[in-house]
């Protein structure tokens, strides 16, 4: 087995007296799929907003690609190759579509070239990114044009223009319908296809048990479960925590 | 349009307002005319940080005013050519802007404008209390008669204004369609999503910080000799950061014509209203235009004929 793209020990976060995280410890190899799952308020989007440098966990530490996180803002974690999307989709609001798939361009690849990219490059990369997510015809459209699940696709082509390593899908498919889930899944696992690992924070069971290699689950700030999908969804620990007693 | 096209339109227009307004023969209107011109390049810079990245900044006249100082105190050192002033006045203006960045730049939204706001009283107490520059009672700047070529001093300072006025439009114009522009957009938009697509969001304001406060010292610069006498109630007016605030609000924030437009506009209304009505009447005219735009045309003027156009290209 290779080295971890992404590795995670012993990691902790507090808010006041609050303990968010504690002793989260994880891997994840290059090319995988794993699903994160856990209750509300179990801890999930705070561990994404430290492993991108949101947030500073204060404890444990955070390795990506052989480098130790410790200290890099979320910009020059996006430079190192990690991309996120966000939980509610956050586009840039004043920017038509080809323009927020830009932003990324002329910063994160252009920093981690060295260079700028000319504009017929970067014209034909966001034609490329809002093609791969089916946003094309509306490429000259504003963001509050868009359905949520168009929303949701800019989410991910904005996070994928940034060219990641690793991709974290934060709640990419809450509200979605059926078919549009299965939209979603479907472009995420055409992403995977090209080399990109990618982790899946997700409340829909049906979604990432149909997506996940492995399965983390994470109850009130700690990390119970770890392992195929079919056996931790049998973990009595998980079972309790979802179901109750 | 290409840059150096515009640049070469620019200065075309530049240039024959020049010379329109010496068919005339009345120097009144170059008086006028250079408050108007200042106000371009005021409304312009405030519209780099406030307009571009969305982060409003109340200490304009601090930094107006810093750059008329650095002329007063130079002058008392010994006099030197006005653009040499206003490079020096830029510089310092543009360094304490970083500083002043580097500072508040982690307060958002209206606790960055009341850091500015604070910043603003802070110098105008230290210009008051150094006695070099005139302290409180204020400094004589004697201009000369006469410029060299032109001849009328006034004339002069006019074509100084007009050329910094051309120059900072084109400078906002290339910062816009840059990758600075979109970086400043992004940061307008969402700070964290920004950051996500690797936007270094600290760094690009700290640099629209210094730009903005480097054009607002340079618009100072001339000042003393201007007015030929400053004191620092005139210097840190008030009138100076509404206007700025203002002008670029009624043009439109997102782009370069708007503050240019909302200058030229304003200005204008309150160079006549001063020759016609009285001085004391521009700040309400200022007010009440502000409120009437934010009621009807919150985007600005630009923002108005923007969503027209688009309205009828989807129609």
């Amino acid at each position: 087995m290779s080295a971890p793209l992404l590795e995670v020990e012993d990691l902790g976060k507090r808010f006041g007296g609050f303990v968010a995280l504690e002793g989260i410890g994880l891997s994840v190899a290059p090319g995988e799929r794993v699903g994160l799952i856990g209750p509300n308020g179990s801890g999930k989007s705070t561990l994404v907003n430290c492993l991108c440098g949101t947030l500073r966990n204060e404890t444990g530490t955070v390795k990506f690609d052989g480098a130790d996180l410790e200290g890099y803002s979320a910009h020059e974690r996006t430079r190192l190759g990690m991309a996120r999307s966000f939980q509610l989709p956050r586009p840039f609001f004043s920017m038509s579509l080809v323009d927020n798939v830009r932003i990324p361009l002329l910063y994160a690849v252009a920093a981690r070239r060295g260079s700028h990219l000319t504009a017929a490059e970067i014209d034909a990369r966001c034609r490329e990114l809002l093609g791969l997510v089916g946003l094309s015809a509306k490429a000259r459209r504003w963001p509050r044009d868009l359905t949520q699940v168009e929303m949701r696709k800019l989410e991910l082509a904005r996070a994928m223009a940034a060219e990641p390593k690793l991709l974290i899908a934060d709640e990419a498919m809450a509200g979605l319908s059926h078919s549009e889930i299965d939209d979603i899944l479907a472009l995420l696992v055409r992403l995977n296809e090209q080399g990109i690992t990618i982790i899946l924070i997700e409340h829909i069971m049906r979604a990432v048990m149909h997506f996940s290699q492995r399965l983390i689950v994470l109850v009130s700030g700690r990390k119970i479960a770890d392992g195929s999908p079919q056996t931790v969804i049998q973990d009595p620990e998980v079972v309790r925590a979802y179901v109750g007693e | 349009m290409r840059s150096s096209i515009f640049l070469l339109l620019a200065a075309a227009v530049g240039v024959a307002t020049f010379f329109a307004l010496r068919y005339v023969h009345n120097d009144y209107l170059f008086f006028a005319g250079y408050v108007v011109l200042q106000y371009i390049v005021l409304a312009t810079a405030w519209n780099i940080l406030g307009g571009y990245c969305g982060y409003v900044n109340f200490g304009t006249a601090a930094f107006f005013a810093l750059g008329a100082y650095c002329s007063v105190a130079i002058h008392k050192l010994s006099p030197m050519p006005i653009p040499v002033l206003i490079l020096v006045g830029g510089v310092v203006a543009g360094i304490v802007g970083l500083g002043t960045g580097y500072l508040t730049l982690r307060l958002r939204g209206a606790f960055f404008s009341i850091a500015t706001l604070a910043l603003a009283v802070v110098v105008q107490t230290l210009i008051t209390n150094w006695d070099f520059v005139g302290g409180s009672r204020g400094a004589y700047v004697v201009r000369p008669a006469t410029a060299p070529l032109i001849g009328s001093y006034i004339q002069y300072l006019f074509l100084i204004m007009l050329v910094l006025a051309v120059l900072a439009v084109f400078a906002a114009r290339m910062v816009e369609r840059s990758w600075l522009g979109y970086g400043f957009a992004s940061i307008r938009d969402d700070e964290l999503a920004a950051e996500a697509a690797g936007v270094p969001t600290l760094r690009l304001k700290l640099i629209a910080t210094t730009l903005s406060g480097a054009l607002m010292g340079m618009a100072g610069a001339p000042l003393p000799y201007y007015v030929g006498y400053l004191d620092p109630a005139s210097g840190f007016n008030l009138a100076y950061a509404v206007n700025s605030i203002a002008m670029p609000l009624v043009g439109g924030t997102t782009t370069w014509i708007g503050p240019l437009i909302g200058a030229i506009l304003l200005g204008t209304i309150q160079q006549v209203a001063t020759v016609t009505i009285s001085s004391a009447v521009n700040l309400l005219i200022v007010g009440v235009v502000l409120v009437a735009f934010v009621m009807i045309a919150p985007n600005g003027l630009f923002g108005l004929v923007e969503a027209r156009l688009r309205a009828r290209s989807e129609r």
